[in-house]
């Protein structure tokens, strides 16, 4: 059975890329495991995981070009652009392609045919191995501010339905980037942190999980900070608390330096695997009841 | 002469609105006929867009100069494309009405 599993949190800095990389080194042992870091915004696993890529390729969005010649300044594309990527200024077309979502709309409306699609360069994808492990990830260019379509094409091009366990590490924040990484997710692994602010955010996570219906369980991390809200709302939901880790200078002086938590703390190599087992067991309940 | 103004309210008294594409109304000041009139803004309500909604509106009615705090990337390149001027209150303009005066009298810092 193939498992694809999402790590996400709501509130940013929680420590998703620590549970994911650790996660993915702990099963990779024993299991056929690919990694996809969907952060295209800042991707930070391949300092933990040490990746070589051999694979790269544009991430691209396409992007109207008019041609004035055939173009009869109808206004029917930006009628029908609902970004304003595209503005009807005196006798011409103007187009702003950082706020094209690439859906194609102006090109399939026009009534004349004037419109073609080109393609914008957004960032990249990196494909490659983390020893036995696949490894890709995305890479937004900076100054480009739309994310969803490189996490949309990175999940196209690696997401393998022959892989055994498949790790994405999500974006912070609940918004249209961490949606598109949870599309189609069998599992989440939300990492929070035990304060009102991880709590409120996680509260936004599990309602898009609500909505999806994919199950979720919890690892709380720097646990003993803040309070005992985020306990009571994860029982109150039903929502099981897989893993804890304790707020620990060690724990961060070794991360810092871009050592994966279970070889800082080998122990936790053990926890993973029972963590794994849960959502093992989660997604055949699920199967079966359905 | 045209003018557009961005604004907290619908009437010539009321507070200037210092951001373009986010402002609440934009009122239309014609110095021929000295007639007000108020528009809600298209591109408030907009999740991306809204300086090249606003802008798109401001074009449409046939504004010589707009008036604002600050103009974003893609409403400055609609409106230097649309060959609209763009004025700034920069701290002198209290009401949209005395940005008009101010317009009129040629005391407004242009937008580069």
């Amino acid at each position: 059975m193939a498992i694809q599993i999402a790590v996400t949190s709501g509130k940013g800095g929680t420590g998703k890329t620590t549970v994911s990389t650790s996660l993915a080194l702990s099963l990779a042992v024993e299991h056929d495991v690919a990694f996809l870091d969907c952060d295209v915004e800042a991707p930070n696993a391949h300092i933990f995981l040490q990746p070589t890529f051999n694979h790269h390729q544009d991430a691209v969005i396409r992007i109207p070009e008019v041609d004035a010649d055939v173009c009869t300044l109808c206004g029917k594309c930006v009628e029908v652009c609902q970004f304003h990527a595209l503005a009807k200024i005196g006798t011409s077309i103007l187009t702003f392609p950082q706020l094209c979502h690439g859906c194609g709309s102006c090109t399939w409306n026009c009534p004349v045919g004037a419109i073609t699609e080109v393609p914008n360069p957004i960032g990249v994808l990196e494909c490659g191995a983390a020893n036995s492990m696949a490894f890709s990830h995305g890479v937004l260019s900076i100054s480009e501010p739309m994310a969803t379509p490189i996490i949309r094409q990175l999940k196209k091009k690696a997401l393998r339905p022959d892989t055994e366990i498949t790790i994405l590490d999500s974006p912070p924040g609940a918004s249209c980037s961490v949606v598109e990484t949870l599309r189609g997710m069998d599992f989440a692994l939300l990492v929070t942190e035990p304060t009102p602010f991880g709590l409120h955010d996680l509260k936004q996570i599990t309602g898009i999980l609500n909505d999806f219906n994919i199950p979720a369980g919890v690892v709380i991390n720097r646990d003993g900070i803040g309070d005992n809200q985020t306990d009571d709302y994860l029982a109150e939901q039903g929502i099981p608390i897989l893993m804890r880790i304790p707020f620990s200078v060690e724990i961060a002086a070794g991360l810092s330096a871009g050592t994966p938590l279970i070889e800082i703390a080998p122990a936790y190599r053990k926890e993973f695997l029972d963590i794994y087992t849960h959502i093992d067991e989660c997604i055949l309940a699920k199967k079966g009841g359905k | 002469m045209i003018l557009f103004i961005s604004a907290q309210e619908s009437n010539p008294q009321s507070p200037v609105n210092e951001r373009f594409g986010r402002c609440e109304w934009l009122m239309k000041f014609d110095t021929e006929t000295s007639a007000w009139e108020a528009f809600e803004n298209p591109g408030v309500t907009r999740s991306g867009g809204a300086g090249v909604a606003a802008a798109q509106f401001v074009i449409d009615h046939k504004a010589d100069v707009v008036i604002s705090g600050a103009f974003g990337p893609n409403a400055s390149g609609a409106f230097r494309a649309g060959k609209v001027t763009m004025k700034l209150f920069n701290g002198q303009a209290a009401t949209v009405e005395q940005a008009a005066q101010l317009c009129q009298e040629d005391k407004l810092e242009s937008f580069a």
